[in-house]
C-alpha cells in the first residue's frame, strides 16, 4: 500500500484545520507577542540595558519567537487529537490500513507546520521592534523544527491520554508556560543564584531557548552541542511512546 | 471463498465484562449476511473487533484469508465500516469527508476523486458536496457514512444498524442500494433491530446472545422452522363469543378483532372455512409480527433452557 497518500491526506487535512481557524490559531499569537515586545522590549527593556553584550530587546525576541512556536505545536496536536477522539472519526483512522507511525507523524507534521508558521508572524512582528541579523541560520531553523517536532509530541501523548477537554489544558497552563517563563525567555540563567542554579538545568526549555538564542544572536548560557542530544534524546522517547501507545490502543481502542 | 472466518472469539473487557465468549463464524464471498442479537449480546464488540476497533482477547479473525492480527492491513483493506454512530468531523465537508477516507486507504488523488463522485451520487448526495456535514439531516449523515464506507471498493461491507432512525421511504431506498452493492459482488453484514430488514434482505443469518452465536443457518431454513404462524383477523360483525376451533388458539383483541395461531399443518383454508361455517365473515388479515421477529424472541426467551443444555 502507498503510505504517502495517506500521511499527504492526514498532513493536509491538519494544516488545513488550523488555516481555517487563522483568527484562532493565527492571529492570537501576533497581538500577544507585539504586546510583549512593546511592553516588555521597548518600554522595560529600554532601563534593563545589555544582556551578555546584546540589548535586551534583541535579547528577548529568540526567547519568544520559541515560546510561540512550543505553545502553538503542542496546542495544535493536543486539541486537533483529541477532538479527533471526542468525535470519534479517529475511527476513520484506525478502520483503514494506515499505520501507527503514519499516523503520528501525520499529526506531528500538522503541529510542526504550525508551530513554524506562527513562529515566522512573530519572527515578522519582532522585525518591527528589533533589527535582528540572525548569526546562525542554520542553527536557528534546526533547532525551531526539533522543538516544534518534540513539542507537537508532547501535545500527542497529551491527547491520547486526556479524556476530558479539562485534561487537554492542564499541561499548557500549569506545565509548558511556567517552564516557559522559568526557562530563559526573558532573563539570562546566569542571573540566577545558589539551588536555582542547579534546579533550573533541570527544565528541557531551556536548553532549547538557549540553543535558539545562540543561532540568531550567538548568545548562550549553555554548551549548544548538550541542548542538541537534550532535545533529541527527548524526541526519541516521546516518539517511542507515542507508538506503543498508538500500538496498545490507549485511549482509542477499547 | 470465506468472506470472513472467525474462529474461538474471546473479548473480555477491563472491567471484566466477557462480552464474547468464544465465537465461530463464517461468512462466505458474495453473501448478504444478517448478525442479529438483542441489545448488549455481543454484536457491536464483534463487529468493532472485526474492523479492528476494538482489541482481541483471544481467537482469531480473517478477511478474504488475510489474518487480522498477522495481516493487518491487507485485512483492513478489505473492509469498508458504516457504524452505528455519525462518527465523522461534523464541521468537515461532505466531499472532504469520503475524499479523505479514500487517502487513508492510499487511493491516488484522481481515482478518489472519480470514487468519491461516484459514490455521492449514489447516496443522492452529489448536490449536497459542498456542505458542512453537520447542516446534514440524520438520513443524509447516513448515507454519508455508507459512501465513505465504499470509497474505496470494499469487498466486505459491515453495516451497523445503518437504517435506525431513519423514516420509512429513506430506509427503502438504503435497502434498494444496498441490494445493488450486493449485486454488484461485495459481501455485506448487516445488523438491524429492523428484523423485516434482514428477513428481505438476506440470505443467511446468525443471532448472538450473550456472547455466544445461537443460532446460524439459511434464512429460509431458519423460517422453515417456524411451525406456527400468527395473524390478526379483522371481521366484520362485532364477537360476543369467542369461537373455538380445535388446534389452533384464538383471543380476542376488541370486538371485531382476534389473534389467531395457526399451526402451520392447519392451513389458512381450514381456518376460513370454519370460520365460514361459525357465520364469521373476515374482512382481512394481517402477519401479527414479522416471521423472524418470531423465531428471534423464541431463540432468546429461550435463555434459561439453553443454559441449562
Amino acid at each position: 500500500m502507498n503510505y504517502s497518500i495517506a500521511l499527504k491526506t492526514i498532513v493536509k487535512k491538519e494544516i488545513y484545520r488550523f488555516l481555517r481557524i487563522w483568527p484562532q490559531t493565527l492571529l492570537p499569537p501576533a497581538i500577544t507577542t507585539a504586546l510583549y515586545f512593546l511592553i516588555f522590549g521597548k518600554l522595560i527593556g529600554n532601563r534593563i540595558g545589555m544582556i551578555s553584550g546584546a540589548t535586551y530587546m534583541d535579547y528577548i525576541v529568540p526567547g519568544i519567537i520559541l515560546m510561540s512556536i512550543i505553545s502553538h505545536s503542542y496546542s495544535n496536536v493536543v486539541s486537533s487529537f483529541y477532538s479527533t477522539k471526542f468525535q470519534r472519526n479517529i475511527e476513520e483512522l484506525l478502520v483503514a490500513p494506515v499505520p501507527n507511525w503514519v499516523i503520528l507523524t501525520g499529526y506531528v507534521s500538522g503541529g510542526i507546520f504550525r508551530g513554524l508558521l506562527v513562529g515566522i508572524v512573530v519572527a515578522l512582528i519582532s522585525m518591527l521592534f528589533a533589527d535582528i541579523v540572525v548569526l546562525h541560520p542554520g542553527i536557528t531553523i534546526i533547532v525551531a523544527i526539533l522543538t516544534a517536532t518534540l513539542f507537537s509530541l508532547a501535545g500527542f501523548i497529551n491527547a491520547v491520554l486526556a479524556e476530558s477537554f479539562d485534561d487537554i489544558s492542564i499541561i499548557p497552563n500549569f506545565v509548558l508556560t511556567p517552564l516557559s517563563y522559568l526557562g530563559g525567555v526573558f532573563y539570562s540563567v546566569d542571573m540566577l543564584t545558589g539551588i536555582w542554579q542547579t534546579l533550573i538545568k533541570g527544565n528541557p526549555i531551556m536548553y532549547m531557548i538557549n540553543a535558539f538564542r545562540y543561532g540568531m544572536i550567538g548568545v548562550t548560557d549553555i554548551d549548544i552541542q548538550l541542548a542538541f542530544m537534550m532535545i533529541g534524546g527527548f524526541i526519541v522517547v516521546l516518539a517511542l511512546f507515542s507508538l506503543y501507545m498508538l500500538h496498545k490502543g490507549t485511549g482509542i481502542k477499547n | 471463498m470465506k468472506a470472513l472466518s472467525i474462529s474461538n472469539l474471546r473479548k473480555t473487557y477491563k472491567n471484566g465484562l466477557e462480552a464474547l465468549k468464544g465465537i465461530d463464524l463464517e461468512v462466505e464471498a458474495g453473501d448478504f449476511f444478517a448478525l442479529l442479537g438483542p441489545n448488549g449480546a455481543g454484536k457491536s464488540t464483534a463487529i468493532g473487533i472485526i474492523s479492528s476497533l476494538v482489541t482481541i482477547t483471544s481467537g482469531s479473525v480473517s478477511v478474504f484469508g488475510h489474518d487480522l492480527v498477522k495481516d493487518r492491513e491487507k485485512a483492513k483493506s478489505c473492509i469498508g465500516l458504516v457504524p452505528q454512530e455519525v462518527n465523522f468531523n461534523q464541521f468537515d465537508t461532505v466531499q472532504g469527508i469520503v475524499l479523505n477516507q479514500a487517502g487513508y486507504y492510499g487511493t491516488p488523488r484522481k481515482l478518489a476523486l472519480q470514487r468519491t463522485e461516484q459514490c455521492l451520487k449514489q447516496m443522492d448526495l452529489w448536490d449536497r458536496r459542498n456542505t458542512i456535514s453537520r447542516r446534514l439531516s440524520g438520513g443524509m449523515k447516513r448515507r454519508v457514512m455508507i459512501a465513505r464506507a465504499m470509497v474505496h471498493a470494499p469487498k466486505l461491507l459491515i453495516l451497523d444498524e445503518p437504517t435506525a432512525g431513519v423514516d420509512i421511504e429513506i430506509r427503502r431506498s438504503m435497502w434498494k442500494m444496498m441490494q445493488e452493492v450486493n449485486e454488484q459482488g461485495t459481501t455485506i453484514i448487516l445488523t438491524t433491530h429492523y428484523l423485516e430488514e434482514a428477513e428481505s434482505l438476506c440470505r443467511n443469518i446468525a443471532i448472538i446472545d450473550q456472547g455466544k452465536i445461537v443460532e446460524n443457518s439459511n434464512m429460509a431454513s431458519l423460517l422453515a422452522r417456524l411451525n406456527v404462524d400468527h395473524f390478526v383477523l379483522d371481521l366484520a360483525e362485532p364477537l360476543i363469543v369467542v369461537p373455538v376451533l380445535d388446534g389452533c388458539h384464538i383471543e380476542r383483541v376488541s370486538d371485531k378483532v382476534l389473534n389467531v395461531s395457526v399451526p402451520k399443518e392447519f392451513g389458512l383454508n381450514r381456518l376460513f372455512s370454519q370460520l365460514t361455517d361459525m357465520n364469521i365473515k373476515v374482512l382481512s388479515l394481517k402477519n401479527k409480527s414479522n416471521r423472524l421477529e418470531q423465531l428471534f424472541m423464541d431463540l432468546v426467551e429461550s435463555k434459561p433452557a439453553r443454559d441449562k443444555r
